[in-house]
């Protein structure tokens, strides 16, 4: 009975409707945290541009994760790396300025990702799930325990890098709040767009048939192994990236970046926000920080209640924040019922 | 020779802990098709209500001697929790690998606060007394607590019980039935949902009996929860997921490797059981015993 009205041509009414996997909800999210500065607290901006480095590795995750239908539990190794460069290169070496450690991390990414990603994409559901965690895993112990290299546990501290080849002569708390969070939503944006382009385009398209049906899209003359490998190299320069924005944040890298509870919290927010649409995930790591800070407040057992969340939302909303309410507009719709 | 005795000993004893808890994994993948996250977790609950249930049989004035019993026991009784948290598991079974792995990762969040919670965040500790209770024997001139070679003893005994549940009663039969065809066992008749409760609740207990069976040589502390998982992962690598013979062979390499990497290079002893887990992934996928068909 559904099928005719399913086929029945978009009326009028219907092309109104909001697409929420559509470029608008990133852009008015963009505009969202570009005017907060203005109206919210130091501390709340604060709060927010961890967010962006999230947002950003999430970005990338989603295309893996939500447009491929590959669940890496290890994407914290890119997040990894993202960080020990910024950290190596300003505090050990004393190269300060920011593109330039941007370009080194995505060069040491996609070096990492190619070999790593050659291996791990051979496989998909949970076999592909272990082997990413196990080549995290094999990252964190080499950052734990070459502590003359990497610091150990206590970790390596980030200098405060050059934006633009500027130096910012104002306290910590300022320059997180102030340049350094314009310049990370910049390129949070842009990278945002350049991930609408990639999943509006025909290889997006392909990525979403390997995520439906991989035997068929092989079928159709999709080549599956590109599609998941070119999918794993690029979330994983989006993940130093996103990494190198959170650890100038936290203005510390330690081995904790790349354990992998810390990917489990990847999938969460990407879970939360909605997989598979362009924006979901960065509202899943915005309602992920602001639910945690503010349960902290009230009480120090907040692991609990994010885990309660998570198992309420595996079993009541899988599709996430994004899918409920992508569910109820399209509720809305005529011609459904 | 006396050292690499008590290495291999020590590597031993490690491998007979990781046995059960990998086993309980093991069993639960094999049959739900599910990758348990939370199996640490397990582990950790097993160890602090270990400690826990022994404080209380010493004030009731158990002797010392019957504490090792007093151990399985509460093992076993706090492992029951896999029933309830199964009921949670039912509904997303059948939506693929990746809602029930996150189910069972909200369980990790959960259990951490439980843990502190209950037992506040500092490790907790038995008393040396409990561990040295059976003694220690000299063989090759080594002193080696006689409680290691219980434990070892104890996960020997487990092994075979549960070899012999699965292949000889008829619960086993059915539970191995529904790791090859859920669909058509339940076809044929058989309460899936029960035989899955069953499953999960013994992978549950294994985790806790192993957890409570190292607590003695140990502490529990928090991040137990999240180290184990990653050294049982690198043994159902080694050996093959859902495979129990894996689990004995995944856990003997990597309590064995551990044991002689952390006297020879202490630096590299999770480097190098991941290292083996990568080399296992890319030469042999489906690991030492996994079918081929994964």
């Amino acid at each position: 009975m559904n099928v005719r009205a399913r086929g029945a041509p978009a009326s009028s009414f219907r092309s109104l409707l909001p697409n929420l996997g559509g470029l608008w909800l990133f852009i008015i999210l963009i505009a969202g945290m570009a005017a907060l500065p203005t109206f919210v607290s130091t501390y709340t901006v604060l709060l927010v541009v961890p967010i962006i480095g999230y947002g950003v590795a999430l970005l990338g995750f989603n295309l893996l994760f939500g447009y491929t239908g590959m669940l890496s539990f290890g994407h914290a190794l890119f997040l990894a790396i993202g960080g020990y460069t910024v950290a190596a290169m300003t505090s050990r070496l004393g190269m300060l300025n920011f593109e330039m450690i941007l370009v080194v991390a995505v060069a040491l990414s996609v070096l990492i990702a190619i070999p790593v990603g050659a291996l791990c994409v051979r496989y998909s559901g949970i076999f592909f799930a272990f082997l990413t965690l196990a080549f995290s895993m094999l990252f964190y112990s080499f950052l734990f325990k070459f502590y003359y290299i990497t610091g150990g546990n206590q970790g390596m501290s980030v200098s405060r890098p050059l934006l633009l080849g500027r130096e910012f002569d104002v306290g910590q708390t300022a320059f997180l709040t102030g340049p350094f969070y314009y310049y990370a939503l910049v390129v949070f944006a842009v990278l945002g767009i350049v991930m609408w382009r990639i999943v509006e385009s025909p290889f997006g398209l392909h990525m979403r048939a390997v995520r439906e049906n991989p035997d068929k899209a092989a079928y159709v003359g999709v080549n599956v192994y590109r599609v998941r490998f070119a999918a794993f190299i690029i979330s994983a320069i989006y993940g130093a990236i996103g990494g190198a924005v959170l650890s100038t944040t936290v203005g510390l890298a330690s081995p904790e970046l790349a354990i992998w509870t810390h990917s489990g919290k990847l999938v969460f927010m990407t879970v939360l926000g909605g997989s598979g649409f362009l924006a979901g995930p960065v509202i899943g790591a915005f309602i992920f920080a602001f639910l945690q800070n503010s349960v902290m407040t009230v009480t120090g057992y907040w692991r609990f209640l994010m885990g309660a969340i998570l198992v309420i939302l595996v079993l009541f909303a899988p599709g996430g924040i994004t899918g409920i309410v992508n569910k109820l507009v399209a509720r809305w719709r005529p011609g459904r019922r | 020779m006396t050292s690499v005795f008590i290495i291999l000993l020590g590597g031993v004893f490690h491998a007979a802990v990781l046995f059960l808890v990998a086993a309980g994994l093991q069993l639960v993948f094999g049959v739900q098709k599910i990758l348990n996250l939370a199996c640490g977790a397990f582990y950790a609950l097993g160890a602090y209500f270990g400690i826990t249930a022994v404080s209380v049989a010493a004030a009731l004035g158990l002797p010392t001697a019957l504490f090792l019993p007093v151990l399985i026991l509460s093992g076993i009784v706090i492992g029951l929790i896999g029933a309830p948290l199964e009921r949670l598991l039912r509904p997303v079974y059948r939506r693929g690998v990746v809602y029930p792995l996150l189910m069972t990762f909200g369980f990790v969040l959960m259990f951490h606060d439980v843990f502190r919670y209950f037992w506040g965040s500092r490790p907790q500790t038995m008393s040396i007394i409990y561990y040295l209770a059976y003694g220690t024997i000299e063989p090759l001139g080594a002193q080696v607590p006689v409680y290691n070679l219980l434990v070892i003893l104890a996960s020997v005994v487990i092994a075979i019980g549960l070899g012999g549940f699965l292949q000889r009663t008829k619960t086993g039969r059915i539970i191995r039935a529904t790791a090859e065809n859920r669909d058509m066992t339940e076809g044929l008749g058989v309460n899936v949902g029960r035989i899955f409760t069953i499953v999960f609740t013994v992978g549950c207990m294994l985790g806790t009996v192993g957890g409570a069976l190292v607590v003695p040589s140990s502490v529990a502390a928090l991040p137990m929860a999240i180290k184990l998982v990653i050294d049982a992962f690198a043994v159902v690598v080694i050996g093959g997921l859902g495979s129990m013979r894996g689990a004995l062979a995944g856990a003997l390499v990597v309590g064995l490797v551990q044991a002689v990497v952390t006297v020879v290079m202490p630096e590299v002893t999770m480097l190098s059981i991941y290292l083996i887990v990568i080399a296992v992934l890319i030469l042999r996928p489906v690991g030492l015993f996994g079918k081929e068909s994964i």
